[in-house]
């Protein structure tokens, strides 16, 4: 099914795209999108959406299930809080891009701003590209692969989820380390480089995470000395 | 001994307490050299402020016509974010219960809210840990947080809420993010929120994916477009900079604002930050409302207040300084026994006393509601609780009836601020009211 947001409003491809009787893999394309912000966001039937161009802030947020190819570049906000299913942008995307994602996979081919990643919460982030500052900044759990370069702050306060990085980091946030990589980490990278479509060693690739010394109140009790 | 000293010999000034150093400052200041680290507790501020107690209504006289108190229809009724959403909500009180989580209250404490508010016509609101299914099978009608944390945020939560509260600020910590200490982060807690067992939680104080006003109106439009413009979207700010906020929160496109003012409760965050920073609720609604009038945006954009309200002679005058409606949450948590004189010995425990608890950060409330500890928890029983609240929702309702008839009102709403006057200088500024037998308001 073809919407074209130069003649329909986005109410009303939102809303279709809403209802719940959809079959599997039913593609949709969706043309002459010219930056419009919120374009196919909370999905949550397993679709295959085209968009045909750039969007602005927050397309595909919260998605759930659906298949997005954005034949373009992205705004800020790119698959906010996405829950499952696959975004794939051709081009570049801004900042917070999948921030507090849940799950699913955000593939960005080009380069993203800042906050990649920021609040991730079980979501796979891939780019192709290089990130800007405070990337993964309080990541929970999941995991941000970055086959160029990263920003300051890389990691700041993270907790759980895996970094890992192909190129020059320009600094790491609080409490984020390099840490070993073991064959368990070169497999899921591995998976993760293949389902974005992205073919790099995993050797050329260091791991990031939590040093965890900041999960608890240091607290001196000198009163016990 | 200076106890058995006769009192002609006493010389009272080595005994002199400083005022500078009073007693509970000078142990915090022990307690600061002992542990290196800030105070955390839970309530809201315990400085003195002005409050609306600081106001008085007039009532009627020979110039108006009071309503009779006990026969006379006065209509209790509010409809909250009818500006955009297909939905609004129709609430049957003025008064609502504030965002708490679960996490930072039990299961039990949530789903006696739940029970109460539905009794009573009127809304619950989730917090920062996500909505529970026992928390929208018990609440009819449930608001939900979209925090900076966005812990367990999802879109079929979003779809099964009455509305959505984006939440920028809180009255106890303008500017700061939840926190949640590891004792209360249990499994089923951290499994909500994705994090580890055990970890003090400390929420983003800032939204992950917006910087801005501008940001906020796109971020609005994305969330009306998830829920297909169907439920109201309200947008809770700190008392800080009320008018501008106000202002800015109706250009981001709220269907309804929630001003918290600097008394309103937090179940853990720094003593520093919650009787130091924002301002008192009494000022904050009339910022507020000034900057709805002069956009002409008041009783279109509605505004719900919260922090410190406690009685029904607070709704009243909060609605009549023009708010729409309160929200209540430290009061409702007292209705359900917080700081009631019962299990005396778990107060010792926490080195405090009924009437100066604050100790909702430890999980070790000794009357069942700020824990996660099942043999606390079971100390308030859903039925038992909810009946209480609803006693004091009833009881506030009657309260705020009462004042309003007193003064020739037919409905709540119509209160107005030419109904008070104010008892002290600083409440009349505050206020915009004029002090009490005078025709002075300071500032006007």
């Amino acid at each position: 099914m073809q919407f074209d947001l130069a003649t329909q409003s986005l109410r009303e491809i939102n809303a279709a795209l809403h209802h719940s009787d959809r079959e599997e893999g039913e593609e949709y394309v969706i043309a002459h999108p010219k930056g419009t912000h919120s374009v196919a966001v909370g999905l949550t039937d397993p679709i295959d959406v085209t968009i045909d161009g750039h969007v602005g802030y927050y397309c595909a947020g919260m998605n759930k299930n659906a298949s997005i190819h954005i034949a373009g570049n992205a705004g800020p906000g790119l698959a906010e809080n996405m829950m499952s299913g696959r975004v794939v942008v051709d081009g570049n995307a801004s900042q917070y891009a999948g921030a507090s994602g849940h799950g699913g996979l955000l593939v960005i081919k080009g380069n993203t701003s800042s906050r990649c990643g920021i609040s991730m919460k079980g979501i796979n982030i891939v780019v192709g590209g290089s990130i800007g500052h405070f990337g993964a900044f309080m990541a929970q759990s999941g995991r941000l692969v970055v086959c160029g370069d990263c920003g300051g702050n890389l990691g700041d306060s993270i907790y759980e989820a895996h970094i890992y990085i192909r190129g020059e980091i320009d600094s790491l946030g609080s409490d984020c380390i390099e840490k070993e990589m073991i064959p368990d980490h070169q497999r899921e990278l591995e998976v993760l480089l293949q389902n974005a479509g992205l073919h790099y060693s995993t050797a050329e690739f260091r791991r990031y995470g939590s040093a965890r010394t900041l999960y608890n109140f240091h607290i001196d009790n000198a009163d016990a000395i | 001994m200076p106890f058995e000293m006769k009192r002609q010999n006493f010389d009272p000034r080595p005994l002199r307490p400083s005022s500078t150093f009073p007693d509970h400052v000078l142990a915090e200041i022990h307690r600061a050299a002992d542990q290196g680290v800030y105070e955390i507790r839970g309530f809201g501020a315990k400085r003195s402020i002005p409050t609306f107690d600081d106001l008085l209504f007039l009532g009627a006289s020979m110039s108006r016509y009071p309503l009779e108190g006990y026969r006379e229809r006065c209509d209790t009724s509010v409809v909250i974010g009818n500006r955009f959403a297909k939905r609004p909500l129709e609430l049957k009180i003025p008064i609502t219960i504030a965002g708490m989580s679960f996490g930072a209250l039990g299961a039990n404490a949530k789903e006696s809210i739940g029970l109460a508010a539905t009794e009573m016509g009127t809304s619950t609101t989730t917090g920062d840990g996500g909505m529970t299914d026992e928390e929208r099978l018990s609440s009819k009608t449930l608001i939900y947080q979209v925090l900076p944390s966005r812990y367990g945020l999802n879109p079929d939560d979003v779809r099964r809420a009455d509305a959505l509260e984006v939440v920028v600020g809180q009255g106890a910590k303008p500017g700061g993010g939840g926190m949640l200490l590891g004792q209360k982060i249990t499994e089923r807690v951290a499994g909500m929120r994705d994090l580890p067992v055990g970890i003090d939680q400390r929420s983003a104080c800032r939204h992950p994916d917006w910087t801005g006003p501008d940001d906020l109106e796109i971020k609005v439009q994305e969330l009306r477009e998830i829920t297909d413009w169907k439920i109201p979207i309200l947008i809770k700010i700190g008392a800080t900079r009320v008018q501008f906020d106000v202002a800015l929160a109706i250009k981001a496109g709220a269907d309804a604002i929630v001003l918290d003012g600097m008394q309103g409760g937090t179940a853990a965050t720094q003593d520093v930050f919650i009787e130091h920073v924002g301002i008192p609720t009494l000022p904050a609604v009339r910022q507020a409302v000034d900057a709805l009038v002069e956009l002409d945006m008041h009783r279109k954009v509605q505004l719900i207040v919260s922090g410190g309200i406690r009685s029904g002679a607070d709704v009243a005058k909060a609605l009549a300084l023009g708010a729409d409606a309160v929200s209540i949450g430290s009061a409702a948590m007292v209705a359900l026994g917080c700081n009631r004189p019962v299990y005396l010995e778990d107060y010792e425990k926490l080195g405090t006393l009924p009437g100066c608890c604050h100790h909702c950060h430890t999980g070790r409330c000794p009357v069942g509601i700020t824990t996660q500890d099942p043999d606390l928890e079971a100390r308030l029983r859903p039925e038992q609780g909810s009946r209480w609240l609803r006693n004091y929702l009833s009881t506030m309702v009657l309260e705020l009836q009462t004042l309003a008839r007193a003064c020739g009102k037919s409905h709540v709403q119509n209160l107005e601020p030419e109904d008070m006057v104010a008892l002290t200088v600083e409440a009349a500024a505050m206020a915009k009211v004029p002090l009490a037998g005078t025709s002075w308001i300071p500032g006007a």
